[in-house]
């Protein structure tokens, strides 16, 4: 049963104690750098031979070419480098590669009875850079498993004559990121990540999820929870205002709470400073390098994103700072180096915070 | 400190602040409270159970209450359906829910159904502390807020301190036990009647604040709530006495710390406007005070609610609805002007039971104030958005008194005239034509829409059967014009007398006089601009009086205009084709060179973001569509249009982001390059860059106008290089997809007119924006000759870039049939799914193809007409009889096609 009064983790109380001296770095974005890999089929089959952990053999009849979760079992060790890449660049925190790792949006791969092995697999392979990048400089680093929204919406329907129908249900949901949530804590991660929220139903049963999965291990592990902004009304595609959507996940007590992906950096500061106004927790926000150009590439350059993610340090609205879609390890650098000599923002004093 | 207040959310956040003393929790979608929402419910009319909602919220409920609990339905079933539907309605779900039921399953499935943070109601230690506990942790668990009702293993709480020792054991468990929020918890500590005529009920109300007091000082950040229509349940039918108990009640309850109430939001008096003597009645019963005059506080206030009985309530005075305190007349037409729909059902019912029968209502004030609107449109006060949202009223306004006009064999009403309207064989395009008849509509004439495609036979049969008055033809493809022509010869073949009126994007004054008109002299061809104009012509058309002097203005204005079109032609001087060639556009091509596109042949571009497409549209055509005439983005501060663009580009935008979220539209795309050099006046393909073997021909048309000194003679084929030079040219097929039209469908069945023309006009701008996306992507990756281009989408409208896309069957090569060469090189209906028509339409209509043109010289320009030498040329070429090119290319003929002898009689 769920359970509000687990101990948390000793990471958890790591993490907030660094996040009490400075701004945390988060990792840059996995998609994009496995892009630039040009990988073909034979590469992310690993011509046919899916293993997962324990030499457990998966098979699919679907095409896997763009399966990027699926490298951590095919492919580990190019997975494995470009976290450490991110790791030696400055970020404190590695997102596993398991944005799609659950029943529901493998199931566009074929790939449903894998997504034990890719959780528990994705979440061993960042554990692997962050060790190898402690050992490097001695500075610790943390794997936030990451939970991504899936390809379906819970409170919107797919059918416009028929507004009340639901593609996926709340428990559709909540059993899937269970799932995915017990591998990732199986494999070694550090954080939960719920990430790229445009339904916020969906994230809300992902936190339903991580809190049974929390009583299970008796362990209450540390929780990000990151929407995103994709119009310009300022909502989410659900149509929540970030103070809204702020109300519907506070329960979750998260360790962050912020913006993700998007339009960039700059169309997310409006957002990010309502957000930053209102929540009683730490703040986190992970731009795009800006808004993608025509072939869906992204060209802000390092210093250009770095600056942008600066004027958010420099404002104090921000705890942790990192990089989505289009940004690579020198934008991590450059972003790592612009918010250095900033404070972190505090946390407005609430009687129950 | 900030102290830790109550933050709920639907949409929008909602927080309880010092400032707000009292939140209204509207009970009206609550099957226990309201008689009326039951048997919507039990009835499965959940589009009126929505309008309830809607009502609430705009009557300033902050929290929507939604119960379910009724025994004869489902109630776990009507509560996942109604909040799904709920949440597909933003101006309802911007509040937060309250989730209300006495069944614990009910409320947990309510609770998978919100994205906002809800309150329950309720949870209590009725069945136990560990019960209590478990449901708490599950209403944390799923973010909500709770209210806790007084009421343990014993039973419910009555008297005062009762209700304060239940609260305070739940009170600790949920904030020790449970690790509850306790700005988050709100106690419900049991309104019961009063004045019931038992003594030991007399006590209740002042238990309830007195207690409230207790808890609110008592019980940190906690809340308070109640139901407060029990208080007066004694006084059923009595509305005026009820409602001044609840604002009595209230008025004590508040001041002490009732922060929230499940109350009516749209009928609750305001306590000092109560009647005195009614609000000291209500006062003693609710204070169990002795009244002043030392009788029984009960009996005191039954004495005087007699006097009240029969009195309407608050209803009906809601604030910031003035008008709706008029005559229905009045409310209706301020319905239909202004395109409210919340009221019309009852405004309508008001009207029908007034009327002596249900058609006295369309004909009087229904058609008062479509007249209204029609008046205010031809003034240019309304424009075409508004009007078709008027006519979105009519339309239900209609649909409420049609059962009893069929219940009264009434159905056949006298309309103004019965019009006919299509889009020709061969054509798909129907944007326009349905707006025209939806203006129509408006103004009381009855519209058989035979769609499109319809073949003339049909339009025949229909027209007869029907008996219609008028026949309205649409088309958006130059074909078209050729159908028009021939259905007007069989309408006079047949012997029709009727009108026919001549719509549509290629259709012209110039066309409908010189080549429809002629063939149809029973009756006449009009050629009708747009929309705002249908309804002037359509009118004189049918008056009796004006017919014949309009039919006979009409008819000398267009001999005159194709006299002036005769002239006119006749001055232009064409050249023969030797001569046109000898003056063709002559490019150096001695150095040029450019890149080879990255493949040959057709490819398939996937992964189309709706998002991304979106970007590159181009708003103005948009706004011509709806008739607002101006520049995108200048138009929405226009001083005339600025409004009404404002309005409709805000429509837009909410569909655009529907269209976007929920993957309304399933874009695909091809796209093809192929080796080709210019022979002669075509563009040859090769199959591959060893240029040894033909593939296919594109061929080219030459403009045939005498040019000024300088001016070229151009045909597409000059932009490619001539055999030696190593060129390409490309195609492509682009498509929204056929998924706006069964969307569009959907929207008719609701008699959404206005979102049916809506969800057209944006798919057609989707396909254009893809083009321009397409051709962008093109020039720096596909062929790749403009990789260093940057720019940013809108700045792409001007056209500013290297290369061209030119259209066959536009004016740069007016030829349709070309497409059936393209759509074969690209494999396009299999790849795309897009058809072309008979008449050389593509199928889905919101499709855009055309072929890729790289010199940095190319333009576009328009053929205009050509002479029979080219056109037997031109068929020669392409191995096509003269005959068929010459019905491909009626249009641009210079000539009157037909033999030789024939052309010479008739000149």
């Amino acid at each position: 049963m769920i359970n509000f009064s687990l101990p948390p983790t000793d990471s958890f109380k790591a993490l907030q104690a660094a996040a009490r001296e400075r701004i945390l770095l988060l990792d840059g974005a996995m998609g994009t750098m496995i892009q630039t890999l040009n990988m073909t089929e034979e590469d992310f089959t690993a011509q046919g031979h899916i293993h997962g952990p324990g030499c457990r053999h998966h098979h699919s009849d679907h095409p896997q070419k763009g399966n990027n979760d699926l490298l951590v079992l095919t492919q580990p060790q190019a997975v494995e480098d470009i976290q450490l890449k991110f790791a030696l660049a400055g970020a404190d925190i590695l997102e596993t590669n398991t944005f799609s790792s659950t029943t529901i949006a493998q199931a566009d791969y074929g790939l449903e009875g894998a997504v034990h092995d890719l959780n528990v697999a994705g979440a061993q392979v960042a554990r692997r850079a962050a060790d190898r990048a402690q050992a490097a400089d001695g500075k610790p680093r943390y794997v936030a498993g990451a939970v991504g929204p899936t390809n379906r919406t819970a409170s919107i329907s797919p059918d416009v004559n028929d507004p009340g129908y639901r593609a996926v249900t709340f428990d559709d949901l909540r059993t899937a990121y269970g799932q995915q949530i017990d591998g990732l804590i199986e494999g070694g991660s550090d954080l939960i990540l719920i990430e790229t929220i445009f339904d916020t139903l969906n994230a809300k049963a992902a936190i339903f999820a991580a809190l049974e999965s929390f009583a299970k291990v008796g362990k209450r592990l540390p929780i990000m929870i990151s929407g995103t902004i994709t119009d310009a009304s300022g909502r989410t595609l659900s149509g929540q205002t970030p103070t809204a959507f702020w109300h519907s996940v506070r329960h979750a007590r998260p360790f962050t709470v912020g913006l993700n992906c998007a339009l960039g950096a700059d169309a997310m500061r409006p957002h990010l400073t309502e957000l930053s106004g209102v929540a009683d927790t730490l703040i986190c926000a992970y731009p795009n390098a800006g808004l993608p150009n025509a072939f869906g590439q992204y060209d802000e350059t390092p210093d250009q994103t770095a600056a942008l993610v600066e004027v958010f340090a420099k404002e104090g609205l921000i705890n942790v700072a990192g990089g989505c879609c289009g940004t690579t390890p020198e934008h991590i650098a450059a972003i790592a180096d612009h918010v250095a000599g900033y404070a972190p923002r505090k946390i407005k004093e609430l009687a129950d915070a | 400190m900030r102290e830790p207040l109550l933050r709920l959310s639907g949409l929008e956040p909602f927080v309880l602040t010092r400032d707000i003393p009292f939140v209204n929790v509207g009970e009206r979608t609550n099957v226990t409270g309201s008689a009326k929402f039951r048997k919507l419910i039990t009835n499965r009319d959940y589009a009126t159970a929505l309008d309830v909602a809607r009502d609430q919220v705009e009557n300033g409920a902050q929290i929507i209450d939604v119960n379910m609990d009724e025994g004869l339905i489902d109630s776990k079933q009507a509560m996942i359906d109604f909040l799904n539907l709920v949440a597909a309605e933003p101006d309802i779900a911007r509040v937060p829910v309250m989730i209300d039921s006495s069944k614990w399953e009910v409320i947990e499935a309510g609770l998978k159904c919100v994205q906002g943070k809800p309150v329950v109601n309720s949870i209590s230690l009725k069945e136990g502390e560990e019960n209590f506990i478990e449901q708490a942790s599950l209403c944390l668990a799923y973010g909500a807020a709770v209210v806790v009702m007084a009421f343990d293993e014993s039973g419910q709480a009555d008297s005062y301190e009762r209700k304060i020792e239940i609260c305070e054991r739940a009170y600790k468990v949920l904030t020790e036990k449970v690790g509850f929020p306790p700005e988050d918890i709100i106690f419900d500590p049991n309104v019961f009647a009063v004045a019931t005529g038992i003594e030991e009920h007399d006590n209740y109300g002042v238990d309830f604040i007195r207690a409230t007091e207790w808890i609110r000082k008592n019980l940190p950040h906690c809340h308070v709530s109640g139901g407060v229509s029990n208080l007066s349940f004694s006084f059923r039918g009595n509305e005026p006495v009820r409602e001044a108990m609840h604002a009595v009640f209230l008025y004590h309850a508040i001041k002490v710390g009732m922060d929230m109430g499940i109350v009516n939001a749209g009928q609750l008096a305001v306590y000092d406007q109560i009647d005195p003597e009614l609000r000291e009645a209500c006062e003693d019963v609710v204070l169990n005070r002795t009244p002043a005059n030392g009788g029984n506080a009960t009996e005191n206030l039954l004495d005087v609610a007699e006097r009240y009985r029969g009195q309407g309530g608050a209803k009906g005075r809601e604030k910031d609805l003035t008008w709706r305190e008029w005559p229905v007349e009045k409310r209706l037409e301020h319905a239909l002007v202004n395109g409210i729909t919340e009221y019309v059902d009852e405004d309508t019912e008001a009207a029908r039971l007034a009327a002596e029968k249900p058609l006295d209502v369309i004909e009087g004030p229904l058609m008062a104030g479509m007249n209204v609107v029609g008046d205010l449109f031809g003034a240019g006060k309304m424009f075409l958005p508004q009007v078709v949202k008027s006519a979105r009223v009519m339309k239900q306004a209609v649909a409420v008194l049609l059962p009893y006009m069929e219940a009264e064999k009434e159905g056949q009403r006298e309309s103004a005239g019965r019009i006919l309207m299509a889009t020709v064989k061969g054509d798909v395009h129907d944007i326009g034509k349905n707006i025209v008849g939806v203006v129509l509509a408006c103004n009381n004439y009855e519209i058989i829409d035979l769609g499109v495609m319809v073949p003339p036979q049909k339009i025949l049969e229909e027209a007869k059967a029907h008996n219609v008055d008028i026949i309205g033809l649409s088309g958006l493809i130059t074909p078209s014009l050729d159908e028009m022509v021939h259905l007007a010869t069989e309408l006079e073949r047949e012997g029709f007398d009727v009108p026919l009126l001549i719509g549509g994007a290629t259709t012209s004054k110039v066309h409908t006089a010189v080549k429809i008109s002629p063939q149809y002299k029973k009756s006449q061809a009009i050629y009708v601009t747009d929309a705002s104009r249908a309804v002037g012509v359509v009118s004189s058309l049918l008056s009796k009086t004006q017919k014949p002097g309009y039919i006979e203005g009409i008819r000398t204005e267009y001999s005159e205009v194709a006299e002036r079109h005769e002239r006119a032609e006749r001055a232009k001087q064409r050249l023969p084709l030797a001569a046109a060639r000898a003056n063709a556009m002559k490019i150096d091509w001695t150095d040029y060179a450019v890149a080879a596109p990255r493949f040959t042949g057709p490819k398939v571009i996937e992964g189309w973001d709706l998002a991304e497409i979106a970007r590159y549209i181009d708003w103005t055509p948009f706004f011509r569509t709806w008739e607002l005439k101006g520049v995108y983005p200048r138009i929405l501060e226009d001083e005339k249009y600025g409004e009404a663009a404002r309005n409709l580009f805000s429509d837009a935008q909410a569909m655009l982001q529907q269209i976007i979220g929920e993957a309304w539209f399933k874009p695909r795309a091809v796209v093809g390059f192929w080796p080709a050099n210019r022979v002669g006046d075509d563009i040859r393909l090769y199959t591959d860059d060893s240029r040894d073997t033909a593939l296919d021909t594109f061929f080219t048309l030459r403009q045939q106008t005498s040019k000024r000194k300088d001016s070229p003679n151009l045909a597409l084929a000059d932009f490619v290089a001539p055999e030696g030079t190593p060129d390409w040219v490309g195609g492509f097929v682009v498509t929204a997809g056929p998924e706006e039209i069964a969307i569009a469908e959907g929207y008719e069945k609701r008699g959404d007119d206005y979102g049916s023309i809506m969800v057209k006009a944006l798919a057609d701008r989707f396909a254009e924006a893809m083009a321009e996306m397409m051709h962008e992507r093109v020039r720096k990756e596909h062929w790749g000759y403009g990789a260093d281009e940057r720019f940013a989408p809108e700045e792409l409208i001007g056209e500013p870039y290297r290369g061209i896309r030119p259209a066959p069957g536009y004016p740069a090569q007016p030829d349709h049939t070309e497409k059936v060469t393209l759509f074969k090189l690209l494999d396009a209906e299999a790849n795309t799914g897009v058809e072309l028509t008979e008449s050389m339409a593509m199928w889905p209509g919101s499709s855009v193809s055309g072929l890729y043109i790289g010199h940095p010289d190319a333009y576009y320009f328009g053929v205009a007409k050509v002479e029979r030498d080219q056109v037997e040329d031109y068929a020669a070429r392409k191995g096509m009889a003269v005959e068929e090119v010459e019905r491909w290319l009626a249009p641009v003929l210079n000539y009157r096609p037909g033999d030789a002898a024939t052309e010479i009689a008739a000149e």
